[in-house]
């Protein structure tokens, strides 16, 4: 059955600061890079900021890790009048583009009008890496945190040797994964890292918690990134050509559910990244099938998890994940599925999934620096972590 | 790769906290009992304790004395101390299922190997970790 609000809603403007390596955003305040992506959303859209009357936040507000963003804040520093929405999905980054649902729901039940969604990082006090085990034991954490797991990366790596002892997954996925997106990265100034990288260097490469090495972890980078919703009736009147808002799914299963944090997931699910549910729903509910989307920007804070999405969406079999990435399909010259052609979280930036929202709006308005021609439909998902996890289908405007 | 002997986490570095639903599981720990959540009810195992059986919703709850082995599940191998205060050492973060309760799982050490032998299947035996205000973690060696 298709969704009631498809194609009802639209993002018209997205803004961002520059990315920043690991706190060199200091002395900016994490409002104000907040600030910054807000109002270069509003530009980019053609609205002004006092405009605005409605939020839609993810990651329960969270401005980045440890942080937390108010709506009052916000409309004192920045003038904003009234607000008539402003919610948060719970949990963490695994809702980053369920907030585009959350802000449909608002529109569609006429709470507000342009909504914004935003996201800011800034790790200066405290690195996401180790943001597990500067943390107190709290009652749940006691059952993992003593096992030295203290890290995302940590807790990822035994998804991924489960997925390699299974499957037969090997390293060279993973590599892959890598190399395919600082390939997408090497012609765009934005990007963090921008060298090629060779398999051989990837082999090289330190390993954090095997079987997953350096190359394997996102980056550690500041900066935020702000998106604009509002209806597609309002949309055409604005500045840019509007991205439809398709299809958007958030949400997922009890076998998943906290996910790395609980480690109680039974098989399939424990080798998998939570998305299964949440993608079946968003296939049932736009009426599309992955050989439609043109181009898939897939939340990338650990190599392996791309394999899984990209199972786990449907893009291939269960298990065949890793044999799927390794023939090159995922590669933006020659892959039949483009696959983060912004250098993604791994080689570009990480601001909790929002990066990955700016390169489907920017393929889908025709101005990517790594266009996919005639891309028409954008998956994009949000990250796998503990529920929800969020899935989101974007399409150009006729 | 080789790694060489897992060691446990320091054991003086780590710190629990409990609450109405978890101490009697780590009040077990500190006897060397290796035990789980056990609905009162239905025979459901959970970990780590909650407050409700997630099959029935029963809040009557057994604690029963397991065999104290299990199976490895996954794992990883770290190389660097989480603690700026400790030099690096080789550890094994263990998700191991627990024989005797089905669906139960702990999320610990694996010591007493050499970290590159490791494998998933392998069968495991609980020991016992002192750490912080005199609780007790369960790690496992090889069976």
């Amino acid at each position: 059955m298709t969704w009631v609000n498809q194609d009802k809603t639209a993002i018209v403007g997205v803004g961002a600061t520059p990315y920043y390596v690991r706190g060199q955003s200091y002395p900016r305040t994490i409002y104000e890079l907040a600030g910054t992506a807000i109002l270069a959303a509003c530009e980019d859209a053609g609205i002004n900021v006092k405009q605005i009357d409605g939020f839609a936040y993810y990651s329960g507000a969270g401005a980045g890790y440890g942080d937390r963003f108010d709506t009052g804040s916000f409309m004192e520093m920045l003038g904003i009048p009234e607000v008539g929405f402003t919610a948060a999905l719970t949990s963490g980054g695994g809702g980053s583009v369920g907030a585009a649902g959350l802000a449909t729901a608002a529109i569609m039940n006429e709470d507000a009008t342009y909504l914004v969604t935003v996201m800011a990082l800034q790790q200066y006090r405290q690195r996401l890496g180790t943001v597990f085990g500067a943390a107190a034991a709290s009652v749940e954490n006691s059952f993992v945190q003593p096992s030295g797991l203290v890290g995302p990366g940590h807790l990822m790596s035994v998804l991924a040797r489960r997925h390699m002892h299974l499957y037969g997954t090997r390293r060279e996925a993973f590599a892959e994964v890598v190399i395919s997106e600082r390939e997408n990265a090497l012609n765009r100034p934005q990007a963090v890292r921008r060298t090629p990288l060779t398999l051989e260097e990837y082999f090289q490469s330190p390993m954090l918690a095997d079987p997953l090495c350096r190359l394997d972890f996102c980056l550690e980078t500041d900066g935020a990134i702000a998106f604009i919703t509002t209806s597609t009736e309002r949309a055409r009147d604005l500045k840019q050509e509007p991205v439809l808002i398709h299809g958007c799914t958030h949400g997922g299963s009890r076998n998943w559910g906290r996910a790395f944090a609980w480690m109680g997931m039974p098989d399939p699910d424990f080798a998998s990244s939570g998305h299964k549910p949440v993608a079946d729903r968003l296939w049932a509910t736009s009426g599309v099938k992955p050989k439609d989307i043109d181009v898939a920007l897939i939340y990338d804070h650990f190599s392996p998890m791309v394999v899984m999405q990209l199972e786990d969406y449907g893009f291939c079999e269960k298990g065949e994940g890793g044999a799927f990435v390794e023939s090159g399909a995922i590669r933006y010259k020659g892959g039949s599925i483009p696959v983060n052609t912004h250098g993604g979280q791994l080689s570009e930036a990480y601001i909790i999934g929002m990066t990955h929202v700016r390169e489907a709006v920017e393929q889908l308005r025709g101005v990517a620096i790594n266009q996919v021609e005639d891309a028409e439909l954008a998956l994009v998902t949000g990250g796998p972590a503990s529920l929800p996890v969020s899935g989101l289908i974007l399409r150009k405007s006729s | 790769m080789s790694y060489g002997p897992a060691v446990a986490v320091p054991g003086d570095h780590i710190r629990i906290t409990t609450d109405a639903w978890t101490e009697p599981f780590w009040q077990a720990a500190k006897e060397h009992r290796l035990t789980a959540a056990q609905c009162g009810n239905c025979g459901h195992f959970r970990m780590p304790p909650t407050a409700f059986c997630p099959e029935c919703q029963s809040q009557n709850v057994k604690w029963p004395t397991l065999p104290g082995t299990g199976t490895v599940f996954s794992f990883a191998i770290c190389t660097r101390s989480p603690f700026p205060d400790v030099p690096d050492f080789v550890y094994v973060p263990v998700v191991v299922d627990l024989d005797g309760a089905p669906g139960a799982r702990l999320v610990t050490n694996l010591v007493g190997v050499l970290a590159e032998n490791v494998a998933i299947g392998d069968k495991v035996r609980v020991d016992w970790n002192p750490i912080q205000d005199e609780w007790v973690l369960p790690i496992f060696r090889p069976a």
